[in-house]
């Protein structure tokens, strides 16, 4: 390939995830959800938003497969105003969108960037997908992978990328083991032996403040990270 | 010129947003207009004379060092919906992101300045082209290769026809499709003299009527 432009070239950059901005200011911290159709990405996305808005300002982008349905639930719910949703369309690739394709999401979580300031965190949730579905490090600066009791207990013993390298691993749903037979001490043991010391939460979202530990990983990061930027 | 530079910026894995789009076949499929491979073929081979003559022009023109603002502005021109206009620009910015993490280039951080909101797209990959030491006329199959290509793979998805019998079709089409960049490259040689009348100017109202309408549907699996 012919790149030689002599004097003019100018520094490749990655566009994507600096911390830093063009005018040295700290961007806000992304967090990705990701996780099989229907495990509770939105409701814990919901539940994030209630808990960390009195603290932090926050927007989030939504990956709807084929609808607004996620961006309209949280909408409807107002678990924040309308100008800090927003959907991104997926084009029946959920998966390619937040991770060999990031730009239409990288589009939405800059212009929240540019538009919110202060803006601290912003949360993307994925489209409901496979086991193997992963945000890119381009988009996110971590992710969290959402899986459910009642899809099976096997679930965290099958692995694939999402169960075995998420930077959290969510188990929710746990009210629900008793009627669905699953053994939880056996999905604590199988994600333990796919994940060696990466953290797993085990979650029930329909409880009283079932999203604590979540909440608190992620403010924990944001600090951390924050302080290494700041470095 | 760089072959493998070409197949770079004409592989539709390169990372511009492209992939969330379906080049209008969306509609189509709704329309019942498109419904197999040869009412797929008959879509791909009318995209490719109308949107794939101008945007392959526009690529072009960018890529032989035309002024982008000037082309710009012959390209919302030749796109009369806002509907269009609107999506050519987004991903035109995406095109920009991609183009300059990939092809660094003085003459793509100038149009990205100048234009933050982002160019149209044909314009873009033509500079990245440029950027990429190809020629006009590589740049213009590029547009002409993905004024099909994108709607052959839209559709794959959305009808679940046979991948296999899609890039068949892609392949009868592959002769057109030189034919109509080396058109637009030989337009687009002419507007020095001509001006950016040369550049081709073919439309499909039909195409620019569905494309309003499906960017009002609330339910859809593409962005257009
Ligand atoms: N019993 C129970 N139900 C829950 C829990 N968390 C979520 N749900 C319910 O599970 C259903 C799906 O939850 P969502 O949050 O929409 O799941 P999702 O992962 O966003 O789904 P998609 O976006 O469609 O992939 C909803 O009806 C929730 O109310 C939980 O901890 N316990
Ligand atoms: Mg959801």
């Amino acid at each position: 390939m012919h790149l030689d432009h002599p004097v003019t070239m100018p520094h490749r950059h990655t566009y994507s995830a600096e911390p830093l901005r063009a005018d040295g200011s700290l961007r806000a911290f992304r967090v990705g959800l990701g996780g099989p159709v229907g495990s509770g990405k939105t409701a814990s996305v919901a539940a994030l938003c209630r808990t960390l808005r009195d603290r932090l300002s926050l927007a989030v982008v939504t990956n709807d497969i084929y609808t607004r349905e996620d961006a309209e639930f949280l909408l409807r719910e107002a678990v924040l105003p309308p100008e800090r949703i927003t959907a991104v369309e997926t084009g029946a690739c959920p998966h390619t969108a937040i991770r060999d394709d990031i730009s239409a999401n990288l589009e939405a979580v800059e212009h929240f960037d540019q538009t919110l300031d202060p803006l601290d965190l912003v949360l993307v949730e994925s489209g409901g997908d496979n086991l193997t579905a992963t945000f890119s490090k381009g988009l996110v600066d971590v992710q969290i992978f959402v899986i459910d009791v009642s899809s099976g207990d096997d679930i965290p013993r099958k692995g694939g990328p999402g169960i075995t390298n998420a930077d959290l691993l969510v188990v929710n749903k746990t009210d629900l083991a008793p009627h669905v037979g699953a053994d939880l001490a056996t999905m604590a043991a199988d994600a333990e032996r796919q994940r060696g010391a990466l953290p797993v939460v085990f979650t029930s979202l329909t409880s009283d403040d079932g999203i604590r530990e979540i909440a608190d990983w992620i403010t924990g990061h944001l600090t951390r990270w924050r302080a290494k930027a700041a470095a | 010129m760089s072959p493998a530079a070409l197949l770079l910026l004409a592989d539709g894995r390169f990372p511009a947003g492209g992939h969330a789009h379906s080049g209008g076949v969306e509609a189509a499929v709704a329309h019942k207009a498109v419904h197999d491979i040869n009412s797929l073929e008959a879509f791909c081979r009318g995209r490719l004379h109308t949107t794939g003559l101008t945007t392959a022009g526009l690529a072009a023109a960018a890529a032989a060092g035309c002024d982008p603002l000037m082309l710009d502005d012959a390209a919302d021109a030749r796109t009369p919906v806002p509907a269009l206009r609107a999506v050519a620009r987004k991903l035109g910015r995406q095109m920009m992101r991609a183009a300059r993490a990939t092809f660094p280039s003085a003459e793509l951080d100038r149009l990205a300045a100048e234009r933050p909101r982002g160019a149209h797209q044909p314009i873009v990959q033509g500079i990245a082209a440029r950027a990429a030491g190809l020629t006009p006329e590589d740049a213009a199959c590029a547009a002409a290769y993905e004024a099909v290509g994108g709607p052959a793979t839209a559709a794959v998805r959305l009808l679940s026809l046979d991948p296999l019998a899609a890039s068949w079709l892609l392949a009868r089409l592959s002769t057109e499709a030189d034919a109509v960049a080396a058109n637009a490259a030989g337009a687009a040689a002419r507007v020095k003299t001509e001006g950016l009348d040369a550049l081709p100017s073919a439309s499909s109202p039909l195409l620019d009527i569905t494309a309003e309408q499906h960017a009002a549907w609330t339910v859809r699996l593409f962005a257009s």
